[in-house]
């Protein structure tokens, strides 16, 4: 055993690198069970924006355009959860589930010729002399624009929900989606936006693993972040900065394991890759006990005649 | 209404009639063989399952219209490889390949079910009835040659490895490749990192990742996909070797060398044998020698005089004259595995489970 062969400063950069695609999708989430919808198909709209990011950056040799083009792909998908949900008025487990399980078939035919290939890299956003710094350099200022627009997200719908009309709305959607209604706003066109968003961030969040982490594209490689994502919403209690806070905890669990392993320190792995989850069903187990922390219409079909 | 339906009839029928001549035009010879094939990758993971199915194509060119081919990717290990390999047999497959050591049980368990079809596991022990085959690659001989340029290559005296299970035939490779690094660099160290699957790029790239910042300069990999290729040339001065398939595409560096894997003319053989009704179970393990185990192209990154060793050792153990687990060898706890000038024979190379002498790290139980 050495832990001195773990250098903590790129351990915990490793955090952002590792917590970037969980803060996207949770993010995304977030908002749209905020709106009283639970779309289960979070790893299908990252799959999918991991593919469709990784196609255009390839094609365009530009990153950003191919984030742009999974955003625009995850949003895509979402709509058609929206249709089946919002418009067909089907049950949101299954239409979830369904899209889970034709972004990642979908995602595979679409990556046939894309196996191997390199994409274009996304370089690290300049700080000049901040970068310098000892320690804070390296940790806080030298990621890509990916990971900071991460941040900035998390900042913006904790902001919109907390302080604007627009997120007063939402949030009365999501609590109350007849009384909402009664109140004249459109229930629909509000939950079908946020699914939108939700699918736009996913599809972000899967092109960060397909550009930046990995970066290359291989079937199914989103491997159960999407799942994870969907824990942390509820780890969260449905609070934009506990996203951030569990998504720090949760891809930092991942980097320590393999830190640990590589110092050499013999530890069961499987303790730590079912941690997310412990921890999770910990967190709903005090959850239920105050009731509060979901949105009340969450997963309930609306329909105004209703 | 009337007229569309004696339409159909009359399309069906004639359908029908095409689909029987078909096949009576096809059935003086003799049947095609159906052959199929159980992936634990996807056929584009660059490395493991790249390999068979590129002999899968390899022998269904040999074989022209006499062989049909079927492959399933992406199956897991366990119970669901059960029902692929049940949907197979039932679709006619006379001899289906099961090519993940996970497979081992879910194949006798079919095979026991039917008793026609011929099955061959790679890479697994059992064979619990007549008509289950193993067969596997002497991968630690390459992971030999791997040892020893990486214990050449390496400045920090770290060499990183990537291990996906704690199996016997990954602790051999670790093995193996660790005594050879050592004979030529008394001061190298190995960090090992297991990531539990076989494929999965992300938690392979984070894993290399993890490796180089610990001070890695040399990353071998015994799990599928090319990521810690990617992950090593993004750091830039890291040195890897393909794994399984040759990803030349990251050649000349950082992969300077490579594994490959050649199951072409083992398909070829015994879809052959199952054609002339001569199959018979078999337990095959070939290396270097007889072909199963390809050396890739060491590139101009390592040393010439680096490369004519390695070389000089891969003729030494094709033809037989040099063999990489000879005493004097230590287990880990010191106790004597092999005595000076003693080779391992084959039932505790199978069944290894400990690391030599030397190695710093514990096996994960």
């Amino acid at each position: 055993m050495d832990l001195s062969a773990i250098n903590p400063v790129l351990f915990i950069a490793g955090f952002f690198v590792a917590a970037t695609p969980l803060i996207f999708a949770a993010i995304g989430e977030l908002v749209v069970e905020k709106t009283g919808v639970l779309n289960l198909g979070v790893e299908g709209m990252m799959i999918t924006g991991a593919i469709c990011g990784f196609a255009v950056a390839v094609e365009t040799e530009s990153p950003l355009l191919g984030f742009a083009a999974a955003a625009l792909g995850g949003a895509l998908l979402s709509t058609l959860f929206a249709f089946l949900t919002q418009v067909m008025l089907a049950n949101q487990v299954a239409s979830g589930l369904a899209l889970t399980l034709f972004g990642l078939g979908f995602s595979a035919l679409l990556g046939q010729s894309y196996a191997g290939m390199k994409p274009p890299r996304l370089e690290d956003v300049d700080f000049g002399p901040l970068g310098d710094i000892p320690v804070i350099g390296p940790v806080f200022f030298s990621h890509d624009i990916i990971v900071y627009l991460g941040l900035g997200i998390v900042i913006a719908v904790w902001a919109v929900l907390k302080f604007s009309r627009a997120g007063l709305i939402l949030r009365a959607v999501g609590e109350n989606h007849d009384a909402a209604h009664a109140l004249g706003f459109k229930v629909k066109r509000v939950r079908a936006l946020a699914i939108m968003f939700g699918g736009a961030c996913a599809g972000v969040g899967g092109a960060y693993i397909s550009l930046i982490r990995v970066p290359q594209w291989t079937e199914g490689m989103t491997a159960g972040i999407g799942w994870i994502a969907l824990a942390l919403v509820v780890f969260a209690s449905w609070r934009a900065f506990r996203v951030l806070l569990g998504a720090y905890l949760f891809g930092g669990l991942v980097q320590l394991q393999l830190n640990l392993q590589g110092a050499g320190v013999a530890i069961p792995v499987e303790y730590l890759a079912m941690s997310p989850y412990v921890i999770t069903i910990v967190v709903l187990v005090f959850l239920s006990r105050s009731r509060s922390a979901a949105p009340g219409s969450l997963g309930r079909i609306f329909h105004a005649s209703s | 209404m009337t007229f569309t339906k004696r339409a159909a009839a009359k399309l069906l029928l004639g359908t029908a009639l095409a689909a029987t001549m078909g096949t009576t035009a096809f059935a003086d010879g003799h049947e095609k063989t159906k052959v199929g094939f159980v992936y634990v990758g996807s056929v584009n993971d660059g490395g493991w399952t790249t390999s068979h199915d590129k002999a899968r194509l390899a022998m269904q060119e040999h074989f022209g219209d006499k062989v049909e081919t079927v492959f399933v990717e992406n199956v897991a290990e366990g119970p669901d490889s059960e029902r692929v390999m049940t949907q197979m047999a039932l679709d006619g497959a006379d001899l289906i390949f099961t090519t993940s050591f996970g497979y081992m049980d879910p194949t006798n368990n079919v095979a026991a079910k039917f008793p026609d079809v011929k099955f061959e596991h790679a890479t697994g022990y059992k064979r619990l009835h007549d008509n289950v085959s193993t067969y596997s690659a002497r991968f630690y001989e390459g992971r030999a040659i791997q040892g020893h340029i990486a214990g050449k290559m390496t400045k920090s005296n770290i060499v990183g490895y990537i291990g996906s299970y704690p199996i016997p035939e990954v602790i051999r490779g670790i093995n193996s490749a660790f005594i050879h690094a050592r004979k030529v660099n008394p001061d190298v160290q190995f960090k090992i990192i297991w990531a539990y699957t076989w494929f999965d790029a992300a938690k392979e790239a984070d894993a290399a990742k993890v490796l180089i910042e610990q001070g890695a300069d040399v990353v071998l990999q015994h799990t599928d996909s090319t990521a810690p290729q990617a992950a090593a040339q993004e750091a830039g001065n890291v040195t890897t070797f393909g794994q399984a398939s040759d990803m030349e595409q990251y050649a000349p560096y950082p992969r300077v060398s490579s594994i490959i894997d050649e199951w072409a003319p083992y398909y070829i053989a015994r879809t052959q044998a199952v054609m002339d009704g001569t199959w018979e179970q078999i337990d095959t393990w070939d290396g270097i020698g007889a072909g199963m185990v390809g050396i890739g192209e060491i590139t101009e990154a390592v040393p010439a005089d680096v490369k004519a060793e390695a070389e000089a050792m891969k003729a030494a153990i094709a033809d037989g004259s040099y063999h990489p687990f000879t005493g004097p060898l230590n287990k880990q706890d010191g106790t004597v595995f092999l005595a000076e000038g003693e080779v391992a024979d084959d039932g505790a190379l199978a069944g290894m489970n400990f690391y030599v002498e030397g190695l710093d790290a514990e096996l994960p139980q």
